[in-house]
């Protein structure tokens, strides 16, 4: 059966998407982390050196007319202890830098007292983050404006940062790729049902247009319906062609039954040579007609049946015993014997009773025709590794044919000319070997002339 | 013998009957089950001949019916359907036998043979010809007190002489009677099985002579 193109692939688009969206995950991720870090730290620095400056602040007193200051040791020491960071300080009285880096810029803003402002600019060459803290200091009844800055390079907060910076790529990284390999994992796991139910369906064998019933998932039921309500279709129909084909047999029959059956007793009154011999064409025509009718009727009943074998274990002699009392009457008429060779112990093979019957009968039913008359046809049957049924007559044999193209339809033997066939019969039972798991094989007898034919089932 | 034929098509069922009339036989013709039934109840029949479609009834119902009133008369179906499909159900529901239409007169011939064999024959079914009995339904012959049995052939051949002793049947009589339709035989064929049957009937009184240029008869040797 030919697959239409294959476009693209469901499990590598969704792997590729599920990729996607978590590389996109991952930056949102990274760039969380490292913003939500660097505000913690900047917060941290913040803190600090604002608790500094207002220790410097709260230092500033005054005495007897003069803004003093006495510089807490603290105030620089709990910035030391950040890192390696460089500090900077001004404190101004009324605009007065009275002591520390002249140059050290005030922070944008004016303080109101109410709260440190907060700034970042460079500062002989480095980023510096400052904070400047006010207070009104009342120096004999005169309100005296302090102002306090203090300063502090960002290397430390640099360090943490880039260390942040490091830990989120690496957690992003893991994150990306542990997600990929779960949606990997997901992707497969949400084309499973999908690849059971192709599975299910690509076992079946060619015939089998029972209904598909394995579990779908809700997304794919609309599919399995569709797919079953089209077998469904094909189903009825070849049963429409198979009643037909009954039908047709049937109606067919019975008006050959009437004109072999008069052609008959006309051929029994008349002397007439000629008339003989017209009689005899026309009975032989009647007997080409009935038996293709019958042999297609077969074979579309063994087609249709194949899908659906409805085994049972079948004895190998009794099936044998059964069609050879069935032929025996047909096999006498030309002094025929039909010999049967059972095996000692039973062979029991399990498969279609209807089928494997019929098979056999076609078999024997072939040999009893292409034997001449007073002559033996052996049935032998064997339970040696498998079960074989053996045809063996000494009739013409297939002569020159091509064994291997004997069991196609409508092919026969080069040497048949003379004998009614359709070319059905060794095709039925290939058919019917095959659909059991077994095989049909033909070969010329090698004792003497003749045919041998072996149907081979598998042992139940 | 005597047969009941159940049979619809009216045309074939004549045919039918014509040919058994050839053989010597009674066929009796009921073209559905009541009339079959009818027939039955004023006539003994040997053998019923079944068509399985018929116009007041499946001819299944009529087996079954006839099964379960134990009546022994045996049954052969005439079906024009496929042997696959059929052949498991009529067996089981106690046909004897049955045959696939159209068919040769000559296997119906040897069917019915076949069943009556197994039915232990038919009362007044062997014939006697000087010291010569032959039962023409198992085959077997007593020659001078001496049992014998004759091959499907030679016993056909031998019917035919032992139908009319005394009548000379040519050759080609009796190569329609003994081949079947689609056997290619010379004429000479019927010698062997003439030869064969004269030396199985050498002890006896009965000969069969060769009557120059007209064929061969049966008669007693003086």
């Amino acid at each position: 059966m030919r697959s239409g193109d294959a476009t693209g692939s469901i499990k590598r688009r969704l792997v590729v998407q599920l990729g996607l969206v978590t590389a996109l995950l991952s930056i949102a991720f990274f760039l969380a982390v490292r913003v939500v870090a660097e505000k913690a730290a900047t917060d941290t620095q913040d803190n600090i050196l604002a608790a500094s400056a207002t220790s410097i602040v709260e230092a500033v007193y005054s005495d007897s007319g003069e803004v003093r200051l006495e510089l807490p040791y603290s105030a620089i020491t709990m910035l030391s202890t950040v890192s390696e960071d460089r500090v900077f300080y001004r404190v101004l009285v009324d605009g007065e830098t009275i002591t520390g880096y002249d140059d050290l810029p005030l922070p944008e803003g004016r303080a109101t007292g109410i709260g440190p402002v907060f700034d970042t600019y460079p500062f002989r060459g480095e980023a510096l983050r400052t904070v400047q803290v006010a207070r009104t200091l009342s120096v004999q009844d005169q309100p005296r404006q302090v102002n306090v800055v203090v300063g502090q390079t960002r290397l430390g907060l640099g360090a943490i940062s880039s260390r942040i910076t490091t830990n989120a790529v690496a957690i992003g990284t893991a994150f990306f790729l542990v997600a990929t390999a779960l949606s990997f994992l997901a992707a497969q796991n949400a084309i499973a049902p999908l690849d059971r139910l192709a599975q299910v369906v690509a076992r079946r064998g060619p015939n089998d247009l029972r209904p598909v019933t394995a579990a779908a998932p809700v997304e794919l039921v609309p599919l399995v319906g569709g797919l079953n309500s089209f077998m469904e279709r094909l189903r009825q129909a070849l049963t429409r062609s198979e009643d037909l084909i009954t039908e047709a047999a049937h109606r067919v029959r019975t008006p050959l039954a009437t004109v072999r059956t008069q052609a008959e007793v006309i051929h029994r009154q008349t002397d007439h040579p000629a008339s003989k011999k017209a009689l005899r064409e026309m009975i032989r025509a009647v007997d080409e007609s009935s038996r293709s009718a019958g042999q297609l009727l077969d074979h579309a009943m063994v087609t249709f049946r194949s899908d659906q074998l409805e085994t049972q274990e079948i004895n190998a002699a009794d099936l044998l015993r059964d069609v050879v009392d069935r032929l025996q009457p047909t096999a006498e008429l030309k002094d025929i014997h039909l010999a049967l060779e059972l095996d000692d112990d039973p062979v029991t093979v399990r498969g279609d009773i209807i089928l494997l019957q019929n098979a056999v009968r076609n078999l024997v039913d072939n040999a009893i025709k292409y034997s001449p008359a007073d002559t033996d046809i052996l049935i032998k049957l064997s339970g040696e590794g498998a079960c074989q049924m053996a045809f063996i007559d000494q009739g013409r044999g297939f002569g020159e044919a091509d064994l291997t193209q004997l069991t196609s339809r409508f092919s026969r033997g080069k040497n048949v000319d003379d004998v009614v066939g359709s070319g059905l019969g060794l095709t039925i039972a290939d058919d019917v070997a095959r659909a059991h798991g077994g095989a049909l094989d033909i070969c010329s007898n090698q004792e003497g002339p003749g045919a041998c034919v072996t149907l081979v089932l598998p042992l139940s | 013998m005597r047969f009941l034929l159940i049979e619809d098509n009216v045309k074939l069922a004549q045919a039918i009957c014509d040919r058994f009339a050839l053989e010597g036989h009674v066929a009796d013709h009921a073209d559905c089950l009541s009339d079959a039934e009818l027939s039955m109840r004023t006539v003994a029949y040997d053998m019923i001949l079944l068509d399985i479609m018929l116009p007041d009834g499946d001819g299944r119902e009529f087996l079954r019916a006839h099964r379960s009133a134990n009546n022994p008369t045996p049954v052969i179906v005439l079906t024009a359907r496929s042997e696959v499909s059929d052949r498991v159900g009529l067996l089981d529901l106690g046909a004897d036998d049955f045959i696939t239409k159209p068919f040769d007169f000559s296997e119906l011939e040897a069917r019915i043979r076949a069943v009556m064999r197994r039915f232990g024959g038919v009362a007044n079914n062997s014939k006697t010809f000087g010291d010569v009995v032959f039962d023409t339904t198992s085959g077997s012959l007593s020659v001078a007190g001496e049992a014998l049995q004759l091959r499907n052939r030679e016993m056909r051949l031998l019917e035919v002489f032992f139908g009319t002793p005394g009548q000379i049947f040519s050759k080609t009589h009796l190569m329609d009677r003994l081949f079947s339709f689609s056997e290619e035989v010379s004429e000479n064929a019927i010698e062997v099985y003439v030869g064969r049957l004269r030396k199985k009937l050498e002890p006896s009184q009965v000969a069969i002579e060769t009557v120059r240029g007209l064929g061969y008869r049966m008669v007693l040797e003086q």
